[in-house]
């Protein structure tokens, strides 16, 4: 026994000196020809003309397929595909358009909404989509104890847009026939209907939920152009065309397949290999490379986010409206655009993207301007700058928003040093940054930003500055009264007009405060294959892959 | 034999119960909150309450373990925050991705290693043996990520020989069954997609195999001078036995079994220390599962993640040893 097993050690190692022993140069030239024979790229790129699987390469995986129990963006981009929600947002932009509701009426109190739901829709497992199925889902959403929350579920962003329990915006939601839903509000509701179009709000199969119970977060079932497939975790997620979609014509692709790659270098690798069709998040290093390459297109994401640095109101002399104003004035945000962002972004002025309605374009930012920064600190009695080093938190990770944030505070550092402001730049590990300048004790500054989730100033404005959000995602601990009543007023209105202005006279407050160093509105990049058409990139990261197609 | 099984069976029972300890106290020394992690910069206040009590990190961690080790007792992993769902039905995936590229990497790496070694020693000081042991060096000191990076410019953007990411070709997928896929594509009888998942499996195994082959490399070289040097060598050669023989039957036996312990040592260390090549290679291995699970503080994932990656290292530590018995008759264990 002992001797085959020796003898068999021997056969492979000997075997082995065969190969390898006798000469380097041979064996590698004998590789060569093996390899050379059949390419993974010609297999790949074989009858591109034809092509009708799309292969999309991003940065991370889903969280989960269930639309209402995830927050973050990776398991939005595929909900997005399986689910239709009553309304969408018109492709590239944040404009509601209806979708499974073809129509809508409003009550004079704003209080009542009646849908017309679109006929002859199926869900992918053939039951029928219905004003059933729509108050089927608004009551698993908001009913705490219902039977259809499994372990662990959360309905974290019904909470948020419609209020957590006890304090519902939605009273109540009825068929009246088979095709019309009511539903009946606690108190009216401004971005209502912006709400209701949220790729977290889509609709799923009743039928599907009671069937598969828990396991309906990673077997989707919905009414959209894509009927999920399969899920690899952190691999790869395959939806294959909904043949009966309700939208003519759509989807123009028959399978579209979703991979998990993780680094951004690898990922643009593989797209230029023909390994996969389409890339998010492109780094602005390789963008050089990206436009010397006639085989492939870039595409960019209408910026609708924002980059900012925070002062902590907690911290001295941070408290006072001059020294905020006058590092405002010692930022230099075109030479930081042009440095690190490629010149994919724009500078900052509002805390708000100038593409959402609302944006007040007479605002003016302070340029920069270090004798006016200077002045201003001298006023605020600091002549020969702050006494004190100035901890600088800059974001230890990369963001649609930020690619590289500790390079941009380095250069914020810089500048601020010729205005006599010393800072140390500070980068714990992002679970600890979020925690610390949360908490506000140990940040004098920090940096960070926001991707908009709906197209709603409300997100912007009162989700970051306004009081309530404190603790939360005011990390200032900013508190202004007036913008307070302003916000909160805003919220209650329904004329778009009236909002718009309350919004405008509110980035008016916020500029003359200065909580803020607003920095950028970054355009995020992808990048395709030219031969890629009909992808239309949409502000919210999401968008429909049904009227991609290649030529 | 079997009692000495037995015995080492049992000892692994206080160094698990040991590891839990260890991993418990680390990751609850880490800073951050976990709830505003997991659910994110967006999460209501209420829900991230909510979560807290579900997790049970309301409570003092003490108690925490003691109420996870009850779970683990009964068999239950816990269940990922992140993607809720059971850990035990999750990590499957991961763990087969996982094997089959530490297979892969070490087959190279031994491989490759043992017969380089072998030649060093044979031809010592030879022109071979500088270069492989300046390439050994080279290897050992390689940062992976820039290898990983490397061999893709090379091998997938310049010459088109290999595919630069992934597992398979995911355009025309293989039912996976076992998740190896090597194995699924043969029970399914693809031949093509066998192929390609070999293909795919070349570069990273290489990127992840580089460090251990070097390592295997010098060890081989260093123990085979060693026996070489010996009398029984010395009479092998002088009975007129071919160079060969003399090398690869009698020397390279008795050098085996430092190389047996830096190869299970190297096993082990892959398995869990994959993040780096899973990452470039788009691999969708169980050190990426965990890492992941640390950056979004997915705790029950984190603690049987690891736990499971501890097991297979004491596991394959146990086999070395067994195999020691297997080489050399003189080793018997009480």
């Amino acid at each position: 026994m002992k001797k085959w097993g020796s003898l068999a050690l021997t056969l492979t190692l000997g075997a082995g000196l065969v190969l390898s022993g006798c000469g380097g140069g041979d064996n590698a030239s004998s590789n060569n020809g093996a390899a050379a024979t059949s390419s993974p790229a010609s297999t790949a790129s074989a009858g591109a003309s034809t092509q009708d699987t799309l292969v999309v390469g991003r940065g991370g995986d889903s969280a989960s397929l269930d639309p209402a129990i995830i927050t973050d963006g990776e398991s939005l981009k595929i909900d997005h595909q399986v689910f239709d929600s009553l309304l969408e947002y018109k492709p590239g932009t944040s404009e509601v358009q209806p979708s499974l509701a073809d129509s809508w009426e409003v009550s004079t109190d704003s209080l009542t909404y009646t849908f017309k739901l679109h006929p002859g829709v199926k869900f992918h497992d053939g039951t029928d989509f219905n004003a059933e199925a729509v108050v089927f889902n608004f009551q698993r959403w908001s009913d705490p104890k219902s039977e259809y929350k499994f372990e662990g579920d959360s309905f974290d962003y019904y909470d948020s847009m419609f209020g957590p329990d006890g304090a519902r915006v939605i009273k109540e939601v009825k068929a009246v026939d088979d095709l019309t839903v009511q539903f009946t509000l606690n108190q009216p509701q401004a971005p209502f209907l912006q709400n209701l179009a949220m790729t977290s709000f889509g609709i799923a199969s009743p039928a599907a939920i009671k069937e598969k119970k828990a396991n309906f977060k990673n077997e989707p079932v919905g009414t959209g152009p894509f009927v999920f497939k399969e899920w690899k975790h952190n691999d790869s997620i395959t939806l294959e065309k909904n043949a009966s979609y309700w939208k003519e014509g759509l989807p123009k692709l028959n399978k579209v397949i979703v991979r998990s790659i993780p680094d951004n270098s690898a990922r643009f690798n593989a797209l230029q290999n023909g390994e996969i069709d389409l890339m998010e998040d492109l780094s602005p290093d390789d963008l050089s490379t990206l436009e010397g390459n006639s085989d492939l297109q870039k595409i960019e994401r209408p910026p609708f986010n924002v980059a900012y640095l925070g002062f902590n109101f907690k911290k001295k002399p941070f408290d006072n409206v001059k020294v905020r104003q006058a590092l405002n004035y010692a930022v230099n945000k075109q030479a930081i655009i042009d440095a690190f962002f490629a010149g994919q972004a724009q500078p900052a002025v509002n805390p708000m993207p100038p593409s959402l309605w609302g944006y007040n374009d007479q605002v003016k930012d302070y340029e920069y301007n270090l004798d006016k920064a200077k002045q201003l600190l001298a006023e605020a009695g600091y002549p020969n700058g702050l006494p004190d080093t100035v901890t600088l938190y800059a974001m230890p990770v990369s963001r649609p928003y930020m690619p590289d944030g500790k390079k941009v505070a380095e250069a914020i550092q810089a500048d601020w040093e010729k205005i006599g402001v010393k800072t140390v730049i500070e980068s714990p590990e992002w679970a600890t940054y979020l925690d610390d300048t949360k908490a506000g004790e140990k940040d004098d500054i920090y940096m960070l930003g926001w991707t908009g989730d709906n197209g709603d100033p409300d997100n912007f404005i009162y989700t970051l500055l306004d009081k309530d959000s404190i603790p939360g995602n005011n990390r200032n601990f900013y508190v202004n009264e007036d913008l307070h009543k302003i916000l909160v007023e805003a919220q209650k209105e329904i004329d778009q007009n009236k909002r718009a202005d309350l919004y405008k006279q509110a980035q008016v407050i916020i500029k003359e405060d200065a909580p803020w160093i607003p920095l950028v509105h970054t355009t995020p990049l992808l990048a395709a294959k030219a031969n890629l058409k009909g992808f239309v990139p949409s502000p919210t990261g999401t968008e429909y892959y049904s009227e991609v197609y290649f030529e | 034999m079997s009692s000495y099984l037995l015995k080492r069976v049992m000892v692994l029972i206080p160094v698990l119960i040991g590891m839990t300890i260890i991993v418990f106290s680390i990751i609850h020394a880490i800073p951050g909150d976990p709830a505003e992690t997991i659910l994110g910069q967006k999460a209501t206040e209420q829900s991230k309450q909510a979560l807290r009590e579900q997790l049970g990190l309301d409570k003092p961690w003490i108690s925490q373990y003691f109420d996870y080790m009850g779970d683990l007792l009964k068999g239950d992993l816990g269940t990922s925050i992140r993607t809720k769902t059971p850990i035990a039905k999750e990590i499957v995936p991961y763990l087969a991705a996982t094997l089959e590229l530490t297979a892969a990497a070490m087959l190279f790496a031994t491989f490759v290693g043992i017969n380089a070694g072998i030649l060093s020693a044979w031809k010592q000081n030879s022109w071979f043996d500088y270069t492989a042991m300046i390439i050994a060096l080279i290897g050992v000191s390689m940062p992976i990520f820039w290898l990983g990076l490397m061999e893709q410019l090379v091998f997938a953007l310049k010459l088109h020989w290999l595919p630069s990411i992934g597992r398979m070709n995911q355009r025309d997928p293989v039912e996976s069954i076992t998740n190896l896929y090597v194995i699924d594509s043969i029970l399914a009888g693809r031949w093509d997609q066998l192929w390609t998942v070999i293909k795919h499996l070349i570069l990273p195994s290489i990127a992840l195999g580089t460090i251990p082959m070097a390592i295997i490399a010098r060890m081989t070289r260093s123990s085979m001078l060693e026996v070489m040097n010996s009398d029984y060598i010395r009479t092998a050669k002088a009975k007129g036995l071919s160079q060969f023989l003399v090398v690869y039957k009698h020397a390279l036996k008795n050098s085996l079994i430092p190389v047996l312990t830096v190869v299970g040592l190297q096993t082990g260390a892959l398995l869990g220390g994959a993040v780096l090549t899973e990452t470039i290679f788009a691999w969708p291995g169980v050190g990426r599962y965990i890492f992941e699970a640390i950056s979004s503080r997915d705790y029950p994932v984190i603690q049987s993640g690891i736990l499971i990656i501890a097991f297979i290292f004491v596991i394959i530590n146990l086999l070395v040893d067994l195999l020691y018995a297997a080489i050399d008759p003189r080793i018997q264990y009480k």
